[in-house]
């Protein structure tokens, strides 16, 4: 059974549609790729999927177990957040949130799960130290942690590599292909770093303010659309 | 030193002063860190405008000051919160708007009721001298309400500080947390603002956080310096102005603001 499905689906703001007819699944262990240039809906999309905004159409169903509140979320940085005075255990423990309820206090099965995430991401010998204090690439893992802890079997993540150098470009893409394989996590990618994902993603959604197309990586490669957007990132 | 505290103590109006002072700075501290990163600043600001607005025309008309004050301040807290969200309006020119003309209906409020005198200087600067019997219960009872729903919902406020998208996505109902920080901000506010005075309590708010910053890398840690740095400079602050005689607002003020230049330099030293 499906992790995740859009039946459908389409979005708004004031009226005006911004993104339509988009129709994919995503099965447990895939590594599904969202690329579309500026302003295709992309994180429109990621919001709907997040909850952030309800569709104006459509359905998004989540199955296999997965609660809609429990998808680990990696989003693109905000400036506050680079000058917030927080630990990097502080953040990666915030990941758990979800699992709280009344009173929210962390447990100590919270603060051994975010430890164990950390230890996996290489955090530990970071842990007391201030997350606006680390480098772009270390403040991402925290995140990446931070996410991990929110959820077992989705990430989703939103540009994840915006800001960073090509090689901390390439560890964390290699990070997370690390994760969708060995803890069996599946991984949602919005980017528009298409050379460096395609080797990577199991599917590609390609959006432009309407579903381009959906299908496996091969799939792409052979179909219209893929060979117009791949051509032309090769004559770049 | 000692000997001095034992000497403010001996009047009962200090007595009230301190207690309350104490507490409120507390409630203030914890809450300012949050507001400070929040970029919320100017809402404490706004506030307690409002909150002097509705205290002269309560006060014009015989009613319990703080029985009106502080449904008003927290009605006016959500209303500002709702424009800083919204994109539509410019929430800080909503802000200053809201202020002054609180500020400017409560002025010819109290120069209607009793004359432009001390009452209006009173509002605007402070006075030990304001809180009564009843306001001191009052006080205590809700800044100690203040301090357990802070406490209680620590993580959650984290999570909405640090992030409000990542703790929505994960259905941490952030609104609904905004609305109860405003809540408690407004309350502080309004216990705050008489002995404070208008002009100066948002200065409670904003000051411990920034001061605590300077030097303390984790959340937790800029909460604890925060509220220390709060009480330690109320005290020396009172303490001050009874030697001296000066404004007790304002010079609590004034030590905050020496604090907040000591760790700018310690902090550059680390740094």
């Amino acid at each position: 059974m499906a992790l995740l499905t859009c039946n459908d689906v389409s979005f708004a703001y004031e009226g005006t549609p911004v993104l339509t007819d988009v129709t994919f699944s995503v099965s447990s262990g895939d590594y599904l790729c969202i690329i579309g240039e500026n302003g295709s809906g992309k994180s429109t999309l990621v919001k709907g999927l997040l909850h952030l905004k309800a569709p104006s159409g459509g359905t998004i169903t989540t199955g296999d177990g997965l609660k809609h509140n429990e998808i680990g979320y990696l989003p693109q940085q905000t400036a506050a957040q680079k000058d917030f005075p927080a630990s990097v255990y502080e953040v990666v423990l915030s990941g758990r949130q979800n699992r709280l309820h009344f009173p929210p206090f962390y447990t100590r099965e919270d603060k051994k799960d975010a430890l164990q995430k950390m230890e996996l991401l290489d955090l530990l010998p970071l842990k007391k130290r201030c997350y606006r204090d680390l480098s772009g690439g270390q403040q991402q893992r925290v995140l990446l942690a931070r996410a991990l802890c929110a959820t077992r079997k989705l990430l989703l993540l939103d540009e994840p590599v915006t800001g960073l150098d090509p090689v901390m470009t390439e560890e964390m893409y290699q990070l997370i292909s690390r994760i969708n394989r060995e803890q069996k996590v599946t991984v949602l990618m919005v980017s528009h770093d298409l050379k460096n994902i395609l080797p990577c993603a199991t599917h590609i959604l390609h959006l432009d303010q309407k579903q381009l197309f959906f299908g496996t990586t091969e799939e792409y490669r052979s179909s219209e659309v893929g060979k117009e957007f791949l051509g032309g990132i090769r004559h770049v | 030193m000692f000997d001095l505290f034992r000497e403010m103590l001996s009047y009962p109006f200090m007595q009230r002063a301190l207690l309350v002072g104490i507490l409120v700075s507390l409630c203030a501290a914890l809450l300012g860190v949050s507001l400070v990163l929040k970029r919320y600043s100017m809402i404490g600001d706004g506030l307690s405008h409002v909150g002097f607005g509705a205290l002269a025309i309560s006060t014009a008309l015989g009613w319990a000051p703080l029985a009106v004050t502080i449904p008003v301040v927290v009605l006016a807290a959500f209303l500002l919160l709702r424009m800083s969200e919204s994109s539509k309006i410019k929430g800080d020119a909503a802000i200053a708007l809201i202020s002054s003309s609180a500020l400017a209906i409560g002025v010819i409020t109290v120069s209607w009721s009793s004359g432009m005198n001390t009452d209006v200087n009173n509002y605007m600067f402070g006075s030990i001298l304001a809180m009564s019997r009843e306001d001191v219960i009052l006080s205590v009872i809700l800044s100690i309400l203040v301090l357990i729903l802070f406490v209680v919902f620590y993580t959650r406020i984290f999570a909405i500080t640090f992030d409000e998208t990542f703790a929505k996505a994960t259905g941490v109902k952030a609104e609904l947390y905004n609305m109860l920080l405003a809540f408690l901000t407004a309350i502080t506010i309004v216990l705050g603002m008489r002995m404070m005075g208008a002009l100066l309590i948002s200065s409670l708010l904003i000051f411990p956080a920034l001061t605590a910053m300077r030097v303390c890398r984790t959340f937790r840690s800029v909460i604890f310096c925060a509220a220390a740095l709060s009480i330690i400079c109320f005290l020396i602050g009172m303490a001050l102005s009874f030697v001296v005689s000066s404004p007790a607002g304002a010079t609590v003020v004034v030590v905050n603001l020496i604090a907040f230049l000591l760790f700018s330099l310690i902090g550059r030293r680390k740094a």
